[in-house]
């Protein structure tokens, strides 16, 4: 046994087959014929095209069996352009593929590195140039063009300037407050407790002065609901159930994980989901996480009767809503 | 005279106490008929006679899950108090009677023709006080309902649950908040007032009638109008948008990679 291993022998290129439209004349022509029928089917989609642009109604609906109903005018004009430009390209493939010479080719690599003459009589034009324009002569543009070329580094730093100013109280407080009536989202009117039937949910804002100009900024905080059990239903700690109102318990709508909104109220195992993460809060012990990745129970808020009947707020909620954050303490 | 004389003279015949306690009870029927008022009389009659249909109904289809006295039991809840407009979606909806006890009602061909569902609903709203079924002139939403509105009011109370394109989404255990496409405004209205199985309760004063039919008119207009983008692949959508580009979309691309590079014979 050898321990020399006899490297493979070069296998060469296979075997050269000829395709049919390069023996067979007729085969050619038919090769043609597709080819140029491809590029025709390409010309009928840009007239598709043109004519949907042009002459299809915008508000036309036609019906196409598994799509339904379908704007017949951005109907047209998608597909128009989708098959001039698909076909075009099938042209080309099927022309490259079936006409278009095949035969096998060797082409050799070259070294990538300039020659070294190439090389000496750069530098000497860089130098000989460098010299003519007298840089070193010219000390003030010298200056001034490094200064701007330092300033204009500095700009991207600037713009970091955009990742401030630090939030302050804006995470931690929201509108609610003590004696705030709570009002609907959307319509802006005030509640009385009566209002609610047991099983029914409110999506609820606080009471401002603007309601039309309500900042989404705000929305995003504020947004509460309203949801009413049977008062024996709820099971809460004696400060917690004061909280509540006649079976009527509120809650922050934003969901504790990743602020959406939570809003999937299920009448009959009194669960809210949040639609994001399925989050599950369980609204009898308090909105308690029965399920999913929120790791705190939605912040409840208190809430009362005013002189006149509407629910209010007892108080503003005792934590930061939403979602966690950096400087959050609780 | 002489009749008078005649009847006295028999006054003490054996037959005469039947015969007069017959004429007074003639004569008693007679005038409560005329002074009565008659109208009055008949209505509750056939009201009355409506309930007694629906409570037989109820007996022969429903008694067997919500009790003879539709007091409820452990499989079904109680029916008291829940109102004609809860009777009227469950049952034209065909929710009940249920088919199977799977996770939920589902929507299927009604079992029960009107009349049937308007007597079960009768007897139902006779036991207890409960939201009535809304009238036509309640539900005119194209007179009375604002379709923005109603967009933004089904994308704050609705969306969430029932996708913001109204086709349904699904909730937790196999639950489901089921498509309002092709569902009768008066069933989306007895929805809204009755909370029905998972679905919470939107009362009057929480939404007013005419913000319902602003929803129910919105909802109408996602169902009557076209797809301005193509193919709406049911509009649910990240999922099946997902799905069709990854298997048609994906799969296209790959077929037309493998003919890229067969070659040609």
């Amino acid at each position: 046994m050898s321990n020399q291993l006899e490297p493979l022998a070069d296998p060469g290129l296979p075997h050269h087959v000829h395709r049919k439209a390069d023996t067979d004349p007729k085969a050619e022509k038919r090769a043609e014929r597709q080819v140029s029928i491809l590029f025709l089917l390409s010309t009928a989609g840009t007239l598709l095209f043109i004519y949907s642009f042009i002459w299809i109604p915008t508000d036309l609906f036609v019906f196409l069996p598994l799509f339904g109903n379908i704007n017949a005018h951005n109907l047209g004009i998608g597909a128009g352009l989708g098959f001039a430009l698909f076909f075009i390209g099938a042209g080309a493939v099927h022309w490259a593929k079936t006409l278009m010479p095949d035969e096998e080719v060797i082409a050799q690599r070259h070294e990538m590195r300039s020659s070294d003459e190439d090389r000496a009589s750069f530098v000497a034009t860089v130098k000989a140039e460098a010299g003519k324009v007298q840089l070193g002569r010219r000390s003030m543009i010298k200056r001034s063009l490094g200064l701007a070329l330092g300033l204009v580094g500095l700009s991207p730093i600037i713009l970091l300037r955009d990742l401030g100013p630090l939030p302050e109280q804006r995470l931690l407080k929201t509108t609610w407050d003590t004696g705030v009536r709570i009002v609907t989202d959307p319509g802006n009117r005030p509640i009385r407790p009566e209002d609610l039937e047991v099983g029914a949910i409110a999506h609820v804002l606080p009471q401002i002065d603007d309601p039309e100009h309500r900042k989404l900024s705000d929305i995003a905080k504020d947004a509460a609901i309203l949801i009413r059990v049977r008062p024996a239903e709820l099971k809460l700690s004696e400060e917690r159930m004061s909280w509540t109102h006649e079976g009527i318990i509120a809650f922050s709508k934003i969901c504790s994980h990743m602020g959406c909104p939570v809003a999937l109220y299920e009448q009959q195992t009194k669960h809210l989901l949040c639609p994001c993460h399925q989050s599950t809060f369980d609204v009898p012990t308090g909105a308690k996480v029965i399920f999913g990745p929120a790791a705190r129970p939605l912040p409840q808020l208190a809430i009362t009767v005013d002189g006149e009947g509407y629910l209010v707020a007892a108080a503003p909620f005792n934590e930061p809503v939403g979602p966690s954050f950096w400087e959050r303490n609780i | 005279m002489s009749l008078f004389r005649w009847l006295t003279g028999k006054r003490r015949h054996r037959a005469m106490a039947p015969a007069l306690l017959v004429v007074g009870l003639f004569l008693i029927g007679g005038i409560y008929s005329i002074a009565a008022p008659p109208n009055n009389a008949t209505a509750s009659n056939a009201r009355s006679a409506l309930i007694e249909e629906g409570k037989n109904i109820f007996l022969r289809g429903c008694s067997s899950c919500h009790g003879l006295n539709a007091e409820g039991g452990s499989i079904a809840p109680s029916l008291i108090g829940v109102g004609a407009a809860s009777v009227d979606f469950q049952v034209a909806t065909g929710r009940m009677p249920m088919g199977d006890m799977s996770v939920q009602a589902m929507r299927k061909k009604p079992v029960y023709n009107a009349q049937e569902i308007a007597a079960l609903a009768a007897y139902v709203a006779s036991l207890a006080p409960g939201p009535a079924i809304p009238t036509e002139e309640q539900l005119d939403y194209e007179r009375d309902g604002n379709v923005a509105e109603g967009g933004e009011l089904f994308r704050t109370n609705c969306a969430m649950c029932h996708n913001a394109a109204a086709q349904g989404g699904a909730l937790t255990a196999g639950k489901y908040a089921p498509t309002l496409m092709g569902v009768e405004p008066v069933h989306i209205y007895e929805a809204m007032i009755t909370g029905p199985q998972a679905m919470p309760v939107f009362g009057d004063r929480a939404i007013t009638p005419e913000e319902k039919l602003s929803i129910i008119k919105w909802v109408k207009s996602v169902e009557s109008e076209g797809n301005f983008a193509g193919a709406s692949l049911g509009k649910v959508g990240p999922v099946t948008e997902g799905l069709v580009a990854w298997v048609v979309g994906i799969g296209a691309l790959i077929a037309i990679a493998v003919w890229l590079a067969t070659k040609a014979r």
